[in-house]
Order: C-alpha cells, then sequence, then structure tokens
C-alpha cells in the first residue's frame, strides 16, 4: 500500500532526518500517493509513538531486526493504545463540530444518495452518526430545514433558489453543494388516456406536479407550451406531494402527473396508470433533486459540511454505476426508507421496466446521479420562474446562480473523495430540441410564445 | 332500569352485526381475481397482483387479521427512525395528546374558573372565545411551525388549542351554574374565599368540567392523526401516513382500528372518573 511516511515497523527504514538513508534522502513523503489523508495521519502517530518510547532510530531497527514487526506491535500496544491515538490524531485537522446529523428526505428516488449514504455506511465513513429522516411533503422540509431541525435537506433543485430570493418563504440564504439525480421523472397519465396521447388534446386535464418550485413544474410547463397548450389556462396544474400522487389518480382526482419516480412506475405496478414519456426525453440530463444547506450551517459548521458533502458526492458517484443499481435497490426499498415494493425500485432504478400498455422497455438512462450543481442549471430555472411570474423585475441570473449552486464546494468534494474530473453531464443544456445560452437568459426567454413575464 | 337478560340480548346482537359486516366486507373483495388478461410473462413479471390478476385493492377481513397478528406480535421493533413498531407508534400519540392535553388543562381550567365567577371578565372574554373555537386546529399548524420552530411542540401546540375550548366553556358554565343557595349559606358561615372555591363551587362544579375534559380528549385524539399525518416523524398518524404512501390499505385498516379502541379507551377513562365526581341533589 502507498504511504505517506515511512513504515515505522520496517527495520530498513529510517525515520530521522539527513540519515543519508538513498530513498528518503530529503523530503519524507513516499513517491507515490498516499491512499488518504486519515491513513497518513495513522501513520505519522506510529511514527511518533514508536520514536518516543524507543529513542534513536538505531534502536528501533534493532529491535525490529531481532523480534520482528508484529511482536513488537502487539507488546506496543499493550502499554499504548495506539488504536486510540490513531483516531484522537485523525481526528485534529478537520474536527466535525458536530457529529449527530439529521437529514430530512421525501420518500422518492431522487433522494438515492442521501438515502443509501445511511444503511450503507457512507456517512459513517466521514465520521458522522447521520440520521435520515423521512418527511411528508416539500412544504414542511421546507420549514423543519428553515427551522434548524434538520441540518440539511433533500430538496428539489429549484428551492434553494426560492428560499435564498424569499419567493414563498422568507429569504434565507440556502445553497445547493451537490445534485442528486438527473432525468428520473416521468408524465404518467391514468390508464383510461391511453388513447390520447397527443398532449394537444390534453385540455381541461387535471395535473399535479410535487411543488410549485420543481423541475417538474416547469418541464410540465415547458412540454405544455411547446405542444401549444397554456398551462395556467388550459389544463390544470396543482401541487400534491409525491406519496399522494398514486391514491389521487386512482381515485381519478387527478389525469396525470409529472412526478418522481417511484411514483410512476407504482402507478403502472398498481395498473393504475402508465407512462407516457420519461423526462429525459424533454431534456436530457436535466436536474431534479438536490442536497441543501443552509449557507449558516455551512459557515457554522465547515468541517461537519464538508463531511456530509464528501458522503454526498461519494454515494452519488457510486450511484451512478449501472451496477450498483440493484444493490441500491435492496437497501431503500425497506419501510425505513422508501417503503416500497423492491421490484418496483428495481425498474426505476435499471431502467428495464413495465411502461403501463403492455410492453417491457430497457433505457438504462431513465435515471442517473451526478453531484455538480452547474450555474447553468441554476441560470435555466430562474428563467422559467420568472417565465411563469414566480419572480418578477430584473434577475440577476448569474450572480443568483453561482451564490446558491456551490460548484465550488462539489468540485473540492469530489477532489477530496478521490475522483479527479467532474463529469460534465448536463453542462450543455438542451430543451425539447432547443439549446440553451446561459449567458443569454432574457434572449431565451423572450422567444418563448407562451409567458407570462 | 334494563329488564334482566337484555344485557345478553344485546350483546348477541352486536356480535351478529360484526358477523354481518364481516361476511358483507369478504363477499364485497372476493369478487374479480382470476380474470388474468392475456400478458407477456417478462411484463407480468414487473407487475403487482392488482395489475397481472385483476385482484382486488381492497384487503378481506382475513388478510387484515393475519397482517394484525403480525403487528402486534412485535409491536416494540426499531428498525431506524423512520420504521418503528406499531406499539412505539401509538405510545409518540398519546404521549404528544397527554401533553397538549395536559397544558390545555392547566390553563383552561384555572381560567374557566375566573370566567366562570365574574360576569365582566365573561362578556369580554367571549367575541374571542368565540371568533377561537370553530378554527379548525390544523389550520394553525403552518403558523404554530413557523412561530414555534419545532414540528414536535407543534404539534402540541395543535393538541393544545384544540382542547383548550370545551375545557374552557365548560368550567365557566360549571362555575356560573353552582347554585346561589350554597354559595349565600357559604357567605353567611365566613368561609375565605378561597376555600369557598376549594370545598363549595369546585365539587360542585366538577361533573360539568369532567364532561368538558371527556369531549376535550376525544377531540384531541382526532386532532393527532391528522397532525401526524402532516409533520410526520413518529406517531400513528405518520404510520397511516407511511403505510398510505405504500398504498397498503390493510395498514390503514388496522391503524383505523387501533385508533378507534385507544379513543373508546381514553373516553371510557374520563367517564369513570366523571362518575366518581358525580352527585345527586
Amino acid at each position: 500500500m502507498a504511504r505517506f511516511f515511512p513504515d515505522p515497523f520496517d527495520p530498513e527504514a529510517c525515520l530521522g532526518t539527513g540519515c543519508g538513508c538513498p530513498r528518503h534522502g530529503s523530503a519524507r513523503l513516499a513517491c507515490d500517493s498516499p491512499a488518504s489523508l486519515e491513513d497518513a495521519a495513522a501513520e505519522a502517530v506510529d511514527t511518533a509513538v514508536l520514536r518516543a518510547i524507543l529513542g534513536t532510530d538505531a534502536a528501533r531497527r534493532r529491535l525490529l531486526k531481532t523480534v520482528g514487526a508484529g511482536t513488537l506491535m502487539a507488546a506496543l500496544t499493550e502499554i499504548f493504545p495506539l488504536a486510540t491515538a490513531r483516531e484522537a490524531f485523525a481526528q485534529a485537522p478537520g474536527t466535525l463540530e458536530k457529529k449527530e446529523v439529521k437529514i430530512g428526505f421525501i420518500p422518492i428516488t431522487c433522494a438515492t444518495p442521501i438515502i443509501m449514504a445511511a444503511p450503507m455506511g457512507f456517512y459513517a465513513r466521514q465520521g458522522l452518526n447521520a440520521e435520515v429522516v423521512k418527511t411528508a411533503g416539500w412544504a414542511i422540509i421546507r420549514d423543519k430545514a428553515l427551522n434548524g431541525e434538520y441540518d440539511a435537506a433533500h430538496m428539489l433543485a429549484p428551492m434553494p433558489l426560492a428560499i435564498s430570493m424569499g419567493v414563498g418563504s422568507n429569504p434565507v440564504p440556502w445553497t445547493v453543494p451537490a445534485i442528486e439525480n438527473i432525468n428520473g421523472q416521468a408524465i404518467t397519465l391514468a390508464m383510461k388516456h391511453k388513447d390520447r396521447r397527443d398532449p394537444r388534446e390534453w385540455k381541461g386535464m387535471k395535473f399535479a406536479v410535487p411543488f410549485d418550485y420543481s423541475m417538474h413544474n416547469y418541464l410540465l410547463r415547458y412540454y405544455l407550451a411547446e405542444h401549444g397548450l397554456d398551462p395556467d389556462r388550459d389544463v390544470q396544474i396543482r401541487a400534491v406531494p409525491p406519496p399522494e400522487m398514486v391514491a389521487n389518480l386512482r381515485a381519478e382526482n387527478l389525469d396525470g402527473f409529472l412526478g418522481p419516480d417511484p411514483m410512476n412506475q407504482r402507478a403502472v405496478y398498481d395498473g393504475v396508470g402508465f407512462i407516457h414519456v420519461l423526462s429525459r426525453d424533454i431534456w436530457d440530463g436535466h436536474p431534479c433533486c438536490a442536497f441543501g444547506i443552509g449557507r449558516e450551517m455551512a459557515q457554522a459548521a465547515p468541517n461537519t459540511y464538508h463531511a456530509m458533502l464528501r458522503a454526498i458526492v461519494e454515494a452519488t458517484t457510486y450511484a451512478a454505476k449501472p451496477e450498483n443499481r440493484k444493490e441500491i435497490a435492496a437497501a431503500i426499498a425497506p419501510a425505513n426508507y422508501l417503503n416500497q415494493p423492491q421490484t418496483v425500485i428495481e425498474q426505476v432504478l435499471t431502467g428495464t421496466f413495465a411502461d403501463g400498455l403492455g410492453k417491457v422497455q430497457r433505457v438504462p438512462e431513465r435515471v442517473n446521479f451526478a453531484p455538480m450543481p452547474w450555474d447553468s442549471f441554476a441560470t435555466w430555472i430562474l428563467t422559467q420562474m420568472k417565465r411563469w411570474g414566480q419572480v418578477k423585475g430584473d434577475v440577476d441570473y448569474a450572480a443568483i446562480s453561482r451564490q446558491v449552486f456551490r460548484m465550488t464546494d462539489a468540485e473540492r468534494a469530489l477532489r477530496e473523495a478521490g475522483f479527479a474530473e467532474p463529469a460534465t453531464t448536463g453542462r450543455t443544456i438542451v430543451v425539447m430540441g432547443k439549446p440553451f445560452d446561459p449567458a443569454q437568459p432574457e434572449d431565451y426567454l423572450a422567444s418563448f410564445p407562451i409567458r407570462r413575464n | 332500569m334494563p329488564r334482566p337478560g337484555q344485557r345478553a340480548r344485546a350483546i348477541a346482537l352486536s356480535l351478529l352485526l360484526l358477523a354481518l359486516f364481516l361476511g358483507a366486507w369478504q363477499a364485497a373483495v372476493s369478487g374479480g381475481g382470476g380474470t388474468a388478461a392475456q400478458m407477456d410473462p417478462d411484463y407480468a413479471a414487473l407487475m403487482g397482483t392488482a395489475a397481472t390478476q385483476g385482484a382486488s385493492a381492497m384487503p378481506g377481513p382475513a388478510q387484515v387479521a393475519t397482517r394484525l397478528a403480525e403487528l402486534l406480535a412485535d409491536p416494540f421493533y426499531d428498525r431506524g427512525a423512520n420504521d418503528k413498531g406499531i406499539g412505539i407508534q401509538l405510545g409518540w400519540s398519546l404521549l404528544r395528546v397527554m401533553l397538549g392535553y395536559a397544558l390545555a388543562v392547566l390553563v383552561a381550567v384555572p381560567l374557566g374558573f375566573l370566567i366562570g365567577t365574574s360576569a365582566l371578565l365573561r362578556q369580554a372574554l367571549d367575541p374571542f372565545i368565540q371568533i377561537l373555537k370553530p378554527i379548525s386546529p390544523l389550520a394553525w399548524m403552518p403558523l404554530a411551525l413557523y412561530t414555534i420552530k419545532d414540528s414536535g411542540r407543534s404539534a402540541i401546540f395543535v393538541i393544545f388549542i384544540c382542547s383548550v375550548w370545551p375545557l374552557l366553556l365548560n368550567t365557566a358554565f360549571g362555575v356560573a351554574s353552582v347554585r346561589r343557595e350554597w354559595l349565600n349559606v357559604a357567605r353567611t358561615l365566613e368561609v375565605s374565599r378561597w376555600r369557598m372555591a376549594w370545598r363549595v363551587i369546585l365539587p360542585a362544579a366538577a361533573p360539568t368540567i369532567l364532561t368538558g375534559m371527556r369531549i376535550s380528549i376525544g377531540i384531541a385524539w382526532l386532532v393527532i392523526v391528522a397532525a401526524e399525518m402532516l409533520v410526520g416523524g413518529t406517531g400513528i398518524g405518520y404510520f397511516v401516513w407511511n403505510q398510505w404512501n405504500n398504498l397498503s390499505i390493510t395498514d390503514v385498516i388496522i391503524a383505523i382500528l387501533l385508533i378507534g379502541l385507544v379513543g373508546m379507551a381514553l373516553d371510557q377513562l374520563l367517564a369513570w372518573a366523571g362518575r366518581r365526581v358525580g352527585y345527586s341533589e
């Protein structure tokens, strides 16, 4: 294994400076990169302890040659708590201000990285004792996050923008240091509409989206408007918490919804609805949910913040690999998390799914996970918030986008977690064939015939 | 007085009604099934039984009984923050109700006493009480969350606000309608004010106060389920919401049954207390 410092249990190694050893003549850094900073810290502790107990370097080497490393290590641990010392030292550089953290989530597959990080140990590996708490709806998760009941929370990507600008709540600076998932949503229609696949025939229908400030709302509105329907006048769109969508579809309170999974798949599983179109067919690579945290919390407890972020980034990267998806489905399906049949979650995550119309579809890119919160995402969201009248007047697109979507923090977490380059997934934005230039948001906005601003 | 034997016949009738109800329920849900449409086996493997076999989404009484036995066999398990046994959930709900209710008793009984003894106060406070009383307790929830900044305490506040009004009005009414003669006798005997409140008014008004308490506990138990469905976390209301999420009607029916049983127990407890303080003139 790569080491940061020479092995003190190696009789050939020398620990002091200027010992003349050809391998470690000047600097005592190992040539190849260390496994991690924690390992390096543990090595430093071993070295310091051995030197303190055995005195000179020569004495240490003599002893190791006669008794061997294993015996010496065993003898040492009897007189000195080496493991404890390693642990204590490892925490010293970035001591967590807070180890017990509460993170709220809504039971949908968008929250996969946030949820799986608990049962699969991603938080624990960062020294965090995280409790992920299931929450009933977006307004409640927002209020609990603003209250400080949650240290961080699963949010819809537009929510931190809305919270920071004080749209729909008091303005509180909120940030998105990581995106959870891209794609992974769908328009689901009630079975009775299976012959009305052309959106132009949807006048007068009732649709649900999870929240006013959601990608679902903006994507559904965009989709309808591109088909000539005015989403405010020709159809009814209302906010329904995801878990209640299928029950409402069954009760015929709704004709359809642009909702998060597993609700789309659950509607199919129960024979209530069919999947009309996946959100990736509207905008391939769109962000959906985010890991949201208040700026105050991030500044008051920077080490805890970065530890959480590292856990999220690692979990997200793990979730992005198709071969891990079945294992993840098994981890998050139980009652403690999503509380759904495992096959439903598997169909969503693997992209091999029943579409509700009698076909098995294979779309591996149905959902993906990528942590980079590109500021162009935020700018697009802001244009749609303005398009539908949620924000009025001049918007400083670039400044708000950069303040809320923390690309630098995500990059740092990716680097610390050992992932070199952030994948550029979703960097360029094309929605229903129309490219978006984040440098010209106002021109983009003016190009839509149906809009409220 | 009921005739002897009537009680036995009433029990028999109750059982008969129950059997009829269960029979009708079973008959209603056992329709359908077996009418599986032609389906690709690969596709069918990805679908639920409701879609593949036309099975009713509504469980039968036997299914509910099996699941109930399962839940009651291990009522106190704890598999993480979001999955706890039904006993723990009921315990949380009861705890919240008791806290909110105790607060309401502490505030409403003394205040009701004051209102009952002073006509001036009664008239001055009446408009406020009349406006606040009919507000649905859940309408307070967003305001409570915003100001109290804690969802657990907000739920307790909602319980408090819904149980305070019947208690207040009943206490005031009970105190105001203590017979004048008794008060006059006490005054003639030069009983101190404190002693008069404690030894004359309180025992005289106790049955009315207990009636208020009985109404309040019923309302509090009704409201806690709705409040917990809203804020989530723990409690029997959260259990209902969590199972609704999973479209598990069986668990929802069980929760309804348990909510009813606990509500009845609470009501009977206060009815018993009411009989203890009752008197006949």
